[in-house]
């Protein structure tokens, strides 16, 4: 309560909101870099994995780090030098403002917009003009076709995820993803509220067509075409060193953290836990305001962020998991599943999820 | 300022805080990193040889395909929000309204599978 008193102005929230973006962004990737990619995938292949640096090798990001640091700063002579310097920018960019509408509490999120998922998927595909800037400024055979390659499986991969979207949008009525979470603690199945309405239930479909679809605008195993490693060298980020190499490389990963924070706010209940369970729990109980808001517990700001982070970190091992256990799909292949399966499948999603609304 | 436009100032805030991550990151390398470009160095990577031809070379049109029909889709699925938040109030009239406007854009997915524009070979 004594926190509650104390008013902000607007330049101080606004500086606190911005550090706290550091760490949702940065700070988040790191552990999940290390957990996943390190750690876990070389036990997935029978080795150790870093052991040097720190206990158990927990500092070898930061070696990383301090290893790009010494490697020399190198723009190719043909590219497009304004181009290939601006591309890294545009990435982070893309991946900064994703993180902007996530709602980790009732009142812990950056700003709550009235469009907030489609705001989110409207600077998801940003994403692509940096990966095609960065593959044509480069001026490289393999950056280029890499680039194109990327630029093609996004485009391709962006629609399912859109689509498996409106199912439930659908079902909360809102574009908000407060909202979202507000249906999903306050929904029941089949006239039960037991445990909500989390959405995984209800849009089972919705939510494999947005993970596979996840994968895909990651660049991710087995969606890799783009920057195949044995085929065009890491594709658009071939002719890129040192730091510039490393934006790409926690854009990409800190913008899977943050796809997997979406997932859990649209499929698996975001920061909240069912109303039955708050109504059992003192001090997690719910008021209805003047206007007839619901609002939730305080203690919710303290609890949202770290129900959020056991969500996200869930999501992230589904991603890491199928990328290191699945082989590479072929450029046909891709085109296809995402054309000829994925998307009619979310369509018949959207045209099922709106029936079953209006009928019940 | 209304809260409607200081709601997107902090887009843009966040947008700056990003170009200062990576500005940042790369000015405070400018520290630590060597710099000493030879002609050899600053020659674009194709597998070890020298680079044979413009790096700017033609592309599939098949790309320019996509692209196309990702246009149709992606104003298709703008249509489709604004619907998906008000389907309570319109009822079966939005519903089997939608299902037509799906219809049609499905129909033109159906024509580009059968021209074989899907196929990538």
């Amino acid at each position: 309560m004594m926190l509650a008193a104390i008013e902000f102005a607007y330049w101080q929230t606004t500086i606190f909101k911005l550090i706290l973006a550091l760490v949702v962004v940065l700070g988040a990737a790191g552990p999940s870099v290390y957990i996943y990619l390190f750690k876990m995938v070389s036990f997935m292949q029978s080795r150790l994995g870093p052991m040097e640096a720190g206990p158990y090798g927990s500092m070898q990001l930061l070696a990383e780090v301090g290893k790009s640091a010494q490697k020399e700063d190198i723009v190719p002579e043909r590219a497009d030098r304004f181009v290939f310097k601006a591309a890294p920018y545009v990435v982070l960019i893309s991946t900064f403002l994703l993180a902007l509408v996530v709602p980790f509490g009732p009142d812990a999120v950056f700003v709550d917009l009235d469009v907030g998922i489609f705001f989110a998927l409207a600077v998801s595909s940003i994403s692509v003009i940096g990966i095609l800037m960065a593959g044509w400024a480069s001026a490289s055979k393999y950056s280029l076709l890499g680039g194109l390659r990327a630029a093609g499986q996004l485009i391709a991969y962006e629609l399912p995820l859109v689509l498996a979207v409106v199912g439930v949008v659908i079902q909360a009525g809102s574009l908000n993803m407060q909202k979202i979470v507000d249906a999903q603690i306050q929904g029941e199945i089949f006239g039960q509220s037991v445990i909500g309405n989390p959405f995984i239930l209800t849009q089972i479909i919705g939510f494999f067509i947005f993970m596979i679809a996840v994968q895909a605008e990651l660049t991710q195993v087995p969606f890799d075409m783009p920057i195949a490693e044995s085929e065009l060298v890491s594709g658009y980020m071939t002719e890129y060193s040192g730091f510039r190499f490393l934006m790409f490389f926690i854009g990409e990963f800190a913008t899977a953290n943050i796809f997997a924070f979406m997932a859990s706010v649209l499929f698996l209940g975001g920061w909240g836990v069912p109303q039955s369970l708050m109504d059992a729990i003192p001090g997690l109980a719910t008021e209805i305001g003047v206007d007839g808001n619901i609002i939730y517990s305080n203690a919710f700001n303290v609890i949202g962020p770290i129900i959020m982070l056991a969500k996200m970190f869930a999501l992230t091992f589904i991603i890491y998991w199928v990328r290191f256990t699945f082989p590479r799909f072929r450029e046909d292949q891709l085109q296809k599943f995402a054309w000829k399966v994925l998307i009619p499948l979310a369509l018949v999603n959207i045209a099922i999820t709106g029936v079953l609304k209006v009928v019940f | 300022m209304s809260a409607f436009l200081r709601d997107y100032l902090i887009v843009i805030l966040f947008a700056l805080l990003a170009c200062g991550v990576v500005g940042g990151f790369i000015g405070l390398g400018a520290i630590f990193r060597p710099n000493r470009p030879t002609a050899g160095k600053v020659q674009n990577y194709e597998s070890g040889v020298d680079p044979v031809g413009d790096g700017w070379s033609q592309s599939q049109i098949r790309y320019y395909i996509f692209a196309l029909l990702f246009v149709m889709f992606d104003v298709e699925a703008v249509f489709i929000f604004p619907w998906a938040t008000q389907l309570e109030t319109f009822g079966y009239f939005g519903l089997v309204e939608m299902v037509i406007f799906i219809f049609i854009l499905a129909l033109g997915l159906v024509y580009a599978w059968r021209k074989g524009v899907l196929r990538w070979v």
